[in-house]
C-alpha cells in the first residue's frame, strides 16, 4: 500500500485493513504509524475508539445485531440465539473456525424492518430462525453476502396531499442548482434564511445564519461536510432520502458551497449505511457526466465543487459535528471544546458548514420550489414538511412525510398504531410521550424532533426501554469529560438497582438531581440529554413508576436482596 | 496582552487583562475554583475534568474554558454551583478505585486536595469497582489505571524528544483507559518519567524506584487550605460548660474494619475523661456491652458490611440509634476491604485459602458452616444497607474530628473541622 501522506486518510486506511484481513494487524498499527509519524499508540487509540474496526480477527463473515430498544421488542433474543447455534459463535466472539464473528451494536438505522442485521455489512432484514439458518448455511458454501442480502425497501408510508410534499415528489436532477446562475451567493443565503430552515439533525439552528456566518470568515479553504451519521436510535430517515433522492443531497451541497464559498464537499456516511456507499458513489459519477459536479456544476460561473465519501468506523458520537470533524481529521471522535463553532474553526481549522442530509434536501427544494411554496405549508416557526421514521408498535412502520404542525395523534392514526403508551421522540436523547400529551405537535414551537419516533404499546415494560437507553448512552459516550463517562455508567447502575426491585423513591429523586448535574456539567449533547427521558419518564408515567417503587420509611432498606449478596458464598456450601 | 478590563465574580469587582484565563484571573483574586485538567501552557485548554463548573452571564460551563472580557457576570460559590463541583469530583471517586490510605499519591495527590478543599465527606454516587489493571510493563513507570481519572494532561504534555506521544486515550465510554505505548515510554529520561508522574493530578502514573513517602504534615497537601476563608467557625471550648450539658448515650461497633477508627476515637488522651461525664456507653466493644439496653442518641459505626452478621448489627443499630454516622472510610464506602470488590468472591477465597504461597496444598478448605456469618459478594458501604445521616472521611478519622462531629450532634454545637483534621488516610 501506499504510504499515508496525512491524518485525514487514516480512517480510509484502517478500513482497508480491516475488510481486506478481517482485523487490524500490529502490523497495520506500525505501518500507519510510522506513514504519519505518530506513536502507535495513537493509531491504537483512534482504532479502539470505532467499534467496527477490531484488533483480532474478527472473522471472514462479521455479523452485527441491532441491540437497539426496537430490535429487542421484536426478538432480538431469538434472533441472537439463533444466530449463535447457526454459527457456533458466541455474542462478541468467533466461532472455534473463524468463519464468523457475531458482535451487537447500536441501531443500523433499519428500524422499519427489525430484526435486522449486517452481514459483512450488507443488510440482512425481517430476521426468522428459518431465515438465519438458511443464511448461515448459504455463506458457509461459500455464498457471498452481497448476493443474498435484502434489498432495503423505502416504505414511504405517507406523504402531505395537494401538491404539499416538499421531499417526497418529482425530482429532476440539476433543476434545483439551476437557479443558483440567477442568484448571488447572498440572495442565496437570503432565500435560505427567508424560508426559516432550521437544522434537521435535530438542534434546529438556523441554516441561513449557518451559512451567513460561514461566508463571512475570511479563511480559505472552506468545507461543506454532510452529516449522514443519524445514529440516533429509530432514526433511518436519511437512509431513505439517500437511497430515494441522493441528488437532492448533492444539490443541496452545491447550493452551500456556491453559497458560502466553498469548494470541497464532504458525505459523512455512517458506516451502518456501507451497503449506500457504492449507490451514492454512482450517483456522484452521473452528476459528474451530466456537468453538475466539478467545474461550473451546472453551469454556474466562476465555480466549482467537488464531493467525496468518508466512511465513518462505528460511533454515535460522531454525529456531534465537532466529534465528527475531528473524526475526518484521523482522530478520536471526540467532541471538541465549543470555542469556537465549526463555521468558524471546523475541518482542519477552516471554516466549515456541517448540515444534515435533510436540511440539505430541503435547501434544494426551497431553491426548487421557492420560497413562497415552503411557507404556506407547516407552522410560522417551522415552514414545511418533515420526514419522520416512525417505528416500533404500529402497523405501518416506516417514512412519513408530515406538514410540520402534525399532532401525535395524527401520526398514530396514520401509522396504525395499537393502543400506544410510551412514544419516544428524536431518539434516547430526545423525549418521552405519554398519551395525555397527544395534541402536542411536531415543530419548532413544540416538539422539535429530529425525525425518529419509536412508539411502544402497554405490553412493553418502561424500565426495559429505559436501561436500553442508558446502555447505549454507557458505551457510546466519547469517554473525555467526567459528567458523561462516569456519570452514564452511574445512571445504569442506578437502573439496575430499580430492575432488581431494590430501589426506593429516594432513588428516583437521586436520578432527577443526577441527571441535573450531568445536563449542566457535560461537555457535549450526548451527556447534555442522556438522562432527559429517564428524568422526564418518571413525571410522565408515575401510575408506571409508583407500582415498582416503595417507600423507606424506616430507613432499614429491607429490600436489600441478601440472597443475591450471598449466593456467590453459598457455593462453598459441602 | 490585552487592554485591562473589568468584570465581576460573585458580585467582586475583579481586574484583569482581557483574553486571560478564567481560573488563573480567579486564583490571583484568592478566589478559589478548583481544577484537575487545567493546565495555564495547554492551549487550548483541555476542558475534560469538568470540576471547574461555574456560571459566565448565568451559563453554566467549565471555567477553564473562558477567556475573561469587560464586564463578564461570573458566578462561581453558589450553592447550586458548589454542589455540581463537588459532584463532579465525587463521580471521579465512584468510577475509579481510590484508595488513599494505600496510595502513594497520598496527602500529594490533586484529586484528594480538591475534594478536602469542597469538604467531601463521601461520594452521593455507588463506587462503580470495575476491575482495572495495574501495569507494570513499562520500563520506567508503573500505571495504576484505578486511579487514573482521564484528564488527558499526560496526553497532552508527554513526549518524547522525537515529538512522539506516550500516552493516548484508548476505548470509549465507560471502557475509556489510558493507553501507554510501551516503546515510546521507553525512551524517555529519568527526569521525563518523574515529570509525567508529576502532572498526573492523581497516583495513575508512578515511577518505579522513586518514594514518594514524606511523614504526615511534610505532604503537599496536608495542613493549609489554599482558600482564604475556609476555616470559619472558631473553636468552641466547651470544657467550662461541660455540668449543663444533658448526659447522652453512644454505642459504637467496628463491621468490617480494622478497629483503627475505635483506636482514634481513643486518641482524645485526657479529654476522655471529661467527655465520661457527658456521654455514657452503650453496646460498645469500649466496654464490652454485647447487647443494647436502651435507645441510644447517637451510633458511631467503624466498617462496612462484609457478611450477614455486620447487616443484622447494622439493621439493630439503626434500631436502637435515633443519630447513625458512618465513621471512616470503610463504613462510609468500603475502604480498604472494599479492594476485593474488583474481583469475584470466588477468586478472592481461593486465594487466601487455597492458593496463598503459605499454604499447602490440601490443608486448608475455604469455611462454610451455618454457625459462622455468610460472606457477602462484595462490601457494601453501611449507606446501601441502612439510612446514615452523617460521614465522618479518613483511615482513621481524627479524634479530633470524630468527637466535634459528636459533639456537634448532641449539643448543637459549632464546631469547625480544621483543614488539616479533613483526611481520607
Amino acid at each position: 500500500m501506499e504510504a499515508l501522506t496525512h491524518r485525514t486518510q487514516l480512517l480510509d486506511r484502517l478500513w482497508q485493513y480491516q475488510q481486506a484481513e478481517g482485523f487490524i494487524s500490529q502490523e497495520a498499527v506500525k505501518a500507519c504509524a510510522q506513514d504519519l509519524h505518530l506513536s502507535e499508540i495513537e493509531i491504537e487509540g483512534v482504532i479502539s475508539f470505532y467499534h467496527f474496526f477490531h484488533r483480532k480477527p474478527a472473522g471472514k463473515f462479521i455479523i452485527y445485531l441491532n441491540k437497539s430498544i426496537i430490535s429487542e421488542t421484536k426478538g432480538y433474543a431469538r434472533i441472537k440465539e439463533a444466530f449463535e447455534k447457526e454459527t457456533g459463535a458466541t455474542l462478541g466472539g468467533v466461532d472455534p473456525s473463524g468463519l464468523f464473528g457475531l458482535y451487537e451494536t447500536a441501531c443500523i438505522g433499519l428500524s422499519d424492518q427489525e430484526p435486522a442485521a449486517l452481514i459483512n455489512f450488507y443488510p440482512f432484514v425481517r430476521l426468522n430462525t428459518l431465515k438465519v439458518r438458511q443464511i448461515i448455511a448459504q455463506l458457509k458454501q461459500g455464498v457471498l453476502p452481497e448476493n443474498i442480502c435484502d434489498e432495503v425497501a423505502d416504505h414511504i408510508r405517507y406523504v402531505p396531499d395537494g401538491d404539499k410534499a416538499i421531499f417526497f415528489r418529482d425530482y429532476h436532477p440539476g433543476k434545483s442548482i439551476q437557479r443558483l446562475i440567477d442568484l448571488s451567493p447572498e440572495e442565496a443565503i437570503a432565500t435560505i434564511k427567508q424560508s426559516g430552515l432550521s437544522g434537521r439533525g435535530g438542534a434546529f439552528f438556523p441554516t441561513g445564519l449557518k451559512w451567513q456566518l460561514c461566508r463571512d470568515q475570511p479563511a480559505q479553504p472552506k468545507y461543506i461536510v454532510c452529516n449522514a451519521d443519524e445514529g440516533e436510535p429509530g432514526t433511518f430517515k436519511d437512509r431513505v432520502l439517500m437511497n430515494a433522492l441522493p441528488g437532492l443531497m448533492l444539490e443541496g451541497m452545491i447550493i452551500a458551497g456556491y453559497a458560502v464559498g466553498a469548494e470541497e464537499g464532504i458525505i459523512y456516511l455512517r458506516a451502518e449505511y456501507f451497503w449506500l456507499k457504492e449507490k451514492l458513489e454512482r450517483v456522484i459519477a452521473r452528476f459528474y457526466r451530466m456537468g453538475l459536479l466539478g467545474k461550473e456544476p451546472g453551469g454556474i460561473a466562476n465555480f466549482q465543487f467537488d464531493v467525496r465519501i468518508q466512511m465513518g468506523a462505528g460511533a454515535y458520537v460522531c454525529g456531534e459535528e465537532t466529534a465528527l470533524l475531528n473524526s475526518m481529521e484521523g482522530k478520536r471522535g471526540e467532541p471538541r471544546t465549543k470555542q469556537y463553532f465549526p463555521v468558524e474553526r471546523g475541518f482542519l481549522n477552516l471554516p466549515t458548514i456541517v448540515n444534515n442530509v435533510e436540511t440539505l434536501c430541503a435547501a434544494s427544494r426551497i431553491l426548487e420550489l421557492g420560497v413562497e411554496k415552503i411557507l404556506q405549508t407547516g407552522t410560522p416557526e417551522s415552514p414545511g414538511t418533515k420526514v419522520l421514521s416512525v417505528s416500533g408498535d404500529c402497523l405501518l412502520p416506516g417514512i412519513y412525510e408530515v406538514e410540520w404542525g402534525a399532532s401525535i395523534a395524527d401520526l398514530i392514526e396514520k401509522c396504525q398504531a395499537d393502543d400506544p403508551y410510551f412514544i419516544q421522540i428524536s431518539g434516547p436523547s430526545g423525549e418521552c410521550i405519554s398519551m395525555q400529551e397527544k395534541d402536542r405537535s411536531f415543530s419548532k414551537e413544540d416538539l422539535r424532533c429530529e425525525g425518529s419516533v419509536m412508539i411502544f404499546n402497554r405490553q412493553r415494560d418502561v424500565l426495559q426501554i429505559l436501561s436500553n437507553f442508558a446502555d447505549f448512552f454507557k458505551s457510546e459516550s466519547c469517554g473525555i469529560c467526567t459528567p458523561c463517562r462516569a456519570g452514564n455508567f452511574i445512571i445504569q447502575r442506578k437502573l439496575e438497582k430499580i430492575q432488581h426491585g431494590l430501589a426506593y423513591e429516594e432513588d428516583l429523586e437521586e436520578i432527577k438531581k443526577w441527571g441535573k448535574i450531568m445536563q449542566v456539567a457535560s461537555r457535549c449533547g450526548l451527556g447534555k440529554t442522556a438522562t432527559n427521558s429517564l428524568v422526564m419518564s418518571l413525571a410522565k408515567f408515575p401510575e408506571y413508576f409508583s407500582t415498582i417503587i416503595e417507600k423507606n420509611a424506616d430507613g432499614l432498606n429491607w429490600n436489600f436482596d441478601i440472597e443475591r449478596a450471598t449466593a456467590e458464598y453459598e457455593r462453598f456450601k459441602q | 496582552m490585552g487592554k485591562e478590563i473589568s468584570f465581576t465574580i460573585d458580585g467582586q469587582e475583579i481586574k484583569a487583562f482581557e483574553g486571560e484565563n478564567l481560573v488563573t484571573v480567579a486564583q490571583r483574586n484568592g478566589i478559589y475554583i478548583p481544577s484537575l485538567c487545567y493546565f495555564e501552557h495547554i492551549d487550548p485548554p483541555l476542558g475534560s475534568c469538568r470540576v471547574c463548573t461555574c456560571k459566565v452571564n448565568g451559563k453554566t460551563g467549565p471555567a477553564c474554558m473562558e477567556k475573561v472580557y469587560s464586564d463578564m457576570r461570573v458566578e462561581v460559590n453558589t450553592l447550586e454551583l458548589q454542589d455540581i463541583r463537588k459532584a463532579v469530583t465525587e463521580m471521579m471517586f465512584a468510577e475509579g478505585n481510590h484508595f488513599c490510605p494505600a496510595c502513594e499519591k497520598s496527602g500529594n495527590c490533586d484529586l484528594q486536595h480538591v475534594a478536602y478543599e469542597m469538604s467531601i465527606a463521601s461520594a452521593r454516587f455507588p463506587h462503580l469497582f470495575k476491575d482495572r489493571l495495574i501495569d507494570y510493563e513499562p520500563k520506567r513507570m508503573v500505571i495504576h489505571h484505578n486511579r487514573c481519572v482521564k484528564c488527558m494532561r499526560c496526553v497532552e504534555e508527554v513526549f518524547t524528544d522525537d515529538g512522539q506521544r506516550v500516552f493516548s486515550a484508548c476505548g470509549r465510554g465507560n471502557e475509556t483507559v489510558l493507553g501507554i505505548d510501551y516503546e515510546q515510554e521507553a525512551k524517555l529520561s529519568e527526569e521525563q518519567a518523574l515529570s509525567a508522574m508529576q502532572i498526573c493530578p492523581t497516583g495513575a502514573i508512578l515511577v518505579k524506584g522513586q518514594s514518594l513517602s514524606l511523614p504526615f504534615g511534610d505532604r503537599a497537601f496536608d495542613l493549609k487550605s489554599v482558600q482564604k476563608n475556609r476555616e470559619k467557625a472558631q473553636e468552641v471550648d466547651y470544657g467550662s460548660d461541660i455540668t449543663t450539658l444533658e448526659k447522652r448515650t453512644i454505642a459504637t461497633i467496628s463491621l468490617a474494619g480494622c478497629f483503627g477508627c475505635h483506636m482514634s476515637m481513643l486518641d482524645i488522651d485526657l479529654e476522655l475523661v471529661d467527655l465520661l461525664d457527658l456521654v455514657e456507653f452503650n453496646k460498645s466493644p469500649l466496654n464490652d456491652i454485647k447487647e443494647f439496653t436502651q435507645q441510644c442518641d447517637i451510633g458511631l459505626i467503624e466498617g462496612g458490611c462484609c457478611n450477614t452478621e455486620n447487616i443484622e448489627v447494622l439493621r439493630e443499630f439503626r434500631k436502637k440509634c435515633k443519630i447513625l454516622v458512618a465513621m471512616g472510610e470503610c463504613a462510609i464506602w468500603g475502604g480498604l476491604p472494599a479492594m476485593r470488590n474488583t474481583i469475584s468472591l470466588e477468586e478472592c477465597l481461593e486465594e487466601a485459602y487455597l492458593n496463598s504461597v503459605t499454604t499447602q496444598e490440601g490443608e486448608y478448605t475455604i469455611p462454610y458452616h451455618e454457625d459462622l456469618p455468610k460472606i457477602l459478594d462484595k462490601v457494601y458501604p453501611c449507606s446501601e444497607i441502612v439510612k446514615i445521616d452523617y460521614y465522618i472521611p479518613g483511615c482513621p478519622p481524627s479524634a479530633e474530628h470524630i468527637w466535634k462531629v459528636v459533639k456537634n450532634l448532641l449539643w448543637g454545637k459549632d464546631y469547625s473541622v480544621l483543614y488539616a483534621e479533613f483526611k481520607y488516610d
